[in-house]
């Protein structure tokens, strides 16, 4: 026993000297594989499919950071985390990089040390209600009992909005996205609040979709991103442009299927550097030139992978909204290629 | 002659303290425990340094930042503008009050349960074998989310309890109605009548904890009350040995013991507010979370399980020749048990059923499996993520269950030096 303890908390602290002494680029070129810290429940976002593999539009940013990296999109292992464990996962060496609809705020950048390096979706909190509760605003949820996730900034956005309306309510706590989804269905509680994206994508996962509907209130900004540890900067600068690649990709045109073409050709500068065909501009980064090529072919730009994942042709049917390049009205804008 | 009769002085050697078995002893602790302390200091160092290389120190101050979240059981006033450091009061009352309510009933529970299995009753005592080996061979989380779930599943949800206006038009019955009218079981958690004063006493508030004189009040008036009792019985037990009569006592006890608290609730106004379905749940009364619940009921029969086998241990202990000799005396089998049997047992139950309390107590923060917000819900759950201070947080938690547990045990000590035999 004394043993093991010992021989434990030495691993410990081996894993975590080793995490501290190197740069997380050079780790994942040297072990050959990305670490990713995944939701392990949430369809769209990230889930495993039947076969055991996840899929989704978190899970295929760290396919495309994979391919950047080592070339290989199917090089990554995925590490389930709750929203409970996800920083401390990270924070501790466990994971790379953390892709977990996970939210940028102030504290989390200061207080848990981490960097978010973009915003892969620009989300706001939301309630669901079962239709028969009669329910149409989140205002008259005044006494309900509310699911909530443990360790997230909708749990305190939850307790402000509760708070400017004067109105009371009985918190669950529940540990993840699949916790809530059983305590909601079995109605332990009356409506079930996350990200409006994790709510439509939660829905589409319910036998009787169409019995649930999403309040209309978006009390939050809850701008979800790829997470690195801070301080390792090289890092986080591969991360971000590779997010950046996917975007430029689709500002471009560029599209898993139409690579090889545009690639024989383009006359456009920034596509050619994008590319690799002109410039040393992979190996800045302490990659390959072909690096973003990869990542754009792994599983497409930033517009097929929403839509193959929770886009409106799929059961989550999101819109892009928020999420449409800039040149169509929405956020997502990507610094130049240059 | 005088060849033999000195032995030659040696002079201490250094090699002494190895080949010299009665120095090498020494030699041994002195190295193992200089090892010692130089890994705990380079463990010490490595945390630090890591914290530091990570731009993390260790602070304790967040327990006075506004904590921002709520929690659902509380037993002092709290709301999300409160600090870290009451959420964490919080939590820990509640685990207390699940530990102090657990560690009693499972006693009961084992007593019984460990004096029923040797019982000449083949049925009741194979009942109670059955209990004690289904509950001791099962991991205990396993039963606190299956008891869990029968609770959430089973029982109705608030809204069924409800009567719309379209219902009395149609002349129909909630589908569901309260027990006896009184309490209301559904599948959040069970709503029982609570007591409410019309006249109570004021409320003062002792460190931003409110107490309730009321409450105070009559504590005071039933120790009070039992003070007199005992006198009652003691003059009585003086009386019988002086006489041999024993005077009787019994509506003196009833009158002592019952009428002065009935007096004075009567004279605060006590009744009893029923629960009632109110918007989505219901309010008034007292709500027991079914986490609550079902994480005392597992911990309560789990514990209990070991604490039969303890009891029926220590009566085992008791050697056969005592029984029959209670039973020359003419003392009924449940005498003996009561007055001759379980007293000597006591004192080789105690000692290991300290360590069964101290397990229940550290057991309860197994209440994160049912989302029981006790302290390791809130500062070691919640409080810990929201602020990523995960040493601090940690090491608080250690410290605490440490204290709790090294407190059981002490008064448990102090216990167990009452009852055990006094050689003089």
């Amino acid at each position: 026993m004394k043993k093991s303890v010992f021989l434990g908390t030495l691993a410990a602290t081996t894993v975590l000297t080793g995490a501290a002494f190197a740069g997380t680029l050079d780790d994942v070129k040297a072990r050959g594989e990305l670490i990713c810290g995944a939701n392990p429940g949430l369809t769209g976002f990230a889930a495993p499919d039947a076969n055991g593999v996840y899929q989704g539009f978190d899970a295929s940013l760290c396919k495309a950071i994979a391919a950047a990296v080592l070339g290989d999109p199917n090089k990554v292992k995925f590490v389930p985390l709750t929203s409970e464990t996800r920083f401390t996962a990270l924070a501790s060496g466990e994971v790379d990089v953390l892709i977990r609809n996970s939210t940028w705020t102030y504290s989390r950048d200061h207080d848990l040390k981490l960097d978010f390096v973009a915003v892969n979706y620009y989300d706001g909190q939301g309630f669901m209600v079962k239709k028969d509760l009669g329910v149409s605003s989140a205002k008259e949820l005044d006494g309900a009992t509310v699911c909530i996730q443990t360790g997230t900034t909708t749990e305190l956005n939850l307790a402000d909005f509760f708070k400017q309306n004067n109105s009371t309510y009985t918190p669950v706590t529940v540990a993840d996205d699949a916790e809530a989804q059983r305590n909601y269905l079995a109605g332990t509680c009356d409506a079930f609040t996350t990200d409006a994206s994790g709510l439509a994508a939660s829905r589409s996962s319910f036998p009787d979709p169409e019995n649930h509907i999403i309040l209309p209130e978006i009390i939050s900004k809850e701008p979800l991103g790829p997470v690195v540890r801070h301080g390792d900067n090289q890092w986080g600068d591969v991360v971000r442009w590779t997010f950046n690649a996917l975007l430029i990709a689709e500002e471009k045109g560029i599209t898993k299927a139409n690579l090889a073409e545009v690639e024989a050709s383009t006359t456009d500068p920034e596509v050619k550097r994008l590319l690799g065909l002109e410039g040393d501009f992979g190996v800045m980064a302490g990659l390959d030139n072909a690096a973003f090529k990869n990542a754009i072919l792994a599983n497409g730009n930033y517009g097929e992978i929403f839509e193959a994942n929770i886009g409106a042709s799929t059961p989550i049917g999101l819109a892009r909204g928020l999420n449409a390049l800039w040149t169509q009205g929405g956020l997502q804008y990507a610094a130049p290629f240059r | 002659m005088s060849l033999a009769s000195e032995a030659p002085k040696e002079s201490f050697r250094l090699s002494m303290l190895i080949y010299d078995t009665r120095y090498r002893s020494y030699t041994i602790q002195v190295a193992v425990l200089v090892l010692l302390l130089a890994f705990l200091g380079w463990m010490t160092d490595n945390t630090i340094k890591n914290l530091a290389e990570r731009g993390k120190d260790i602070n304790f101050n967040f327990l006075w930042q506004r904590a921002g979240y709520d929690i659902d059981q509380q037993l002092i006033p709290y709301t999300n503008d409160s600090t870290h450091g009451r959420a964490a009061i919080i939590g820990l009352l509640n685990t207390l009050l699940i530990a102090f309510i657990g560690c009693i009933f499972a006693t009961i529970v084992g007593v019984i349960a460990g004096v029923l299995r040797l019982s000449k009753n083949w049925l009741v005592a194979r009942l109670m074998t059955v209990y004690v080996e289904i509950f001791r061979n099962v991991p205990l989380v396993l039963w606190i989310i299956l008891i869990f779930v029968v609770f959430t599943e089973t029982y109705p949800q608030p809204r069924d309890f409800r009567l719309t206006d379209e219902m009395v038009a149609a002349g129909e019955e909630p589908k569901e109605s309260m027990i006896l009218g009184a309490i209301a079981i559904t599948n959040r958690g069970s709503n029982i009548p609570g007591p409410m004063l019309d006249r109570p006493l004021p409320t003062i508030e002792i460190a931003t904890v409110p107490i309730s004189l009321s409450a105070v009040a009559f504590l005071v008036v039933v120790a009070g009350s039992v003070l007199v009792n005992r006198r009652i019985l003691a003059r009585a037990k003086a009386i019988q040995e002086d006489t041999g009569l024993r005077p009787t006592t019994w509506w003196q006890s009833l009158l002592v013991l019952f009428a002065p608290a009935i007096a004075l609730l009567m004279a605060m106004g006590f009744h009893l507010e029923y629960p009632e379905i109110k918007g989505f749940n219901f309010t008034g009364g007292i709500a027991v979370n079914h986490s609550f619940t079902a994480l005392l009921v597992a911990l309560i029969l789990y514990t209990g399980a070991f604490i039969a086998e303890i009891v029926r241990g220590g009566i085992l202990a008791i050697s056969r020749g005592q029984t029959e000799a209670a039973y020359a005396l003419g003392l009924r089998p449940g005498r003996t048990m009561n007055l001759v049997i379980l007293p000597q047992a006591l004192r080789v139950i105690i000692p290991p059923l300290i360590s069964q309390f101290l397990n229940l107590t550290k057991n309860t923060s197994l209440g994160i499996a049912v989302s029981y917000l006790d302290l390791r819900g809130t500062l070691g759950g919640i409080t810990m993520n929201q602020t990523g201070r995960e040493m601090e947080c940690m090491l608080l938690m250690m410290g605490i269950y440490l204290t709790i547990s090294l407190l059981i045990s002490s008064l448990m000590n102090i216990y167990n030096n009452s009852v055990k035999l006094k050689e003089r």
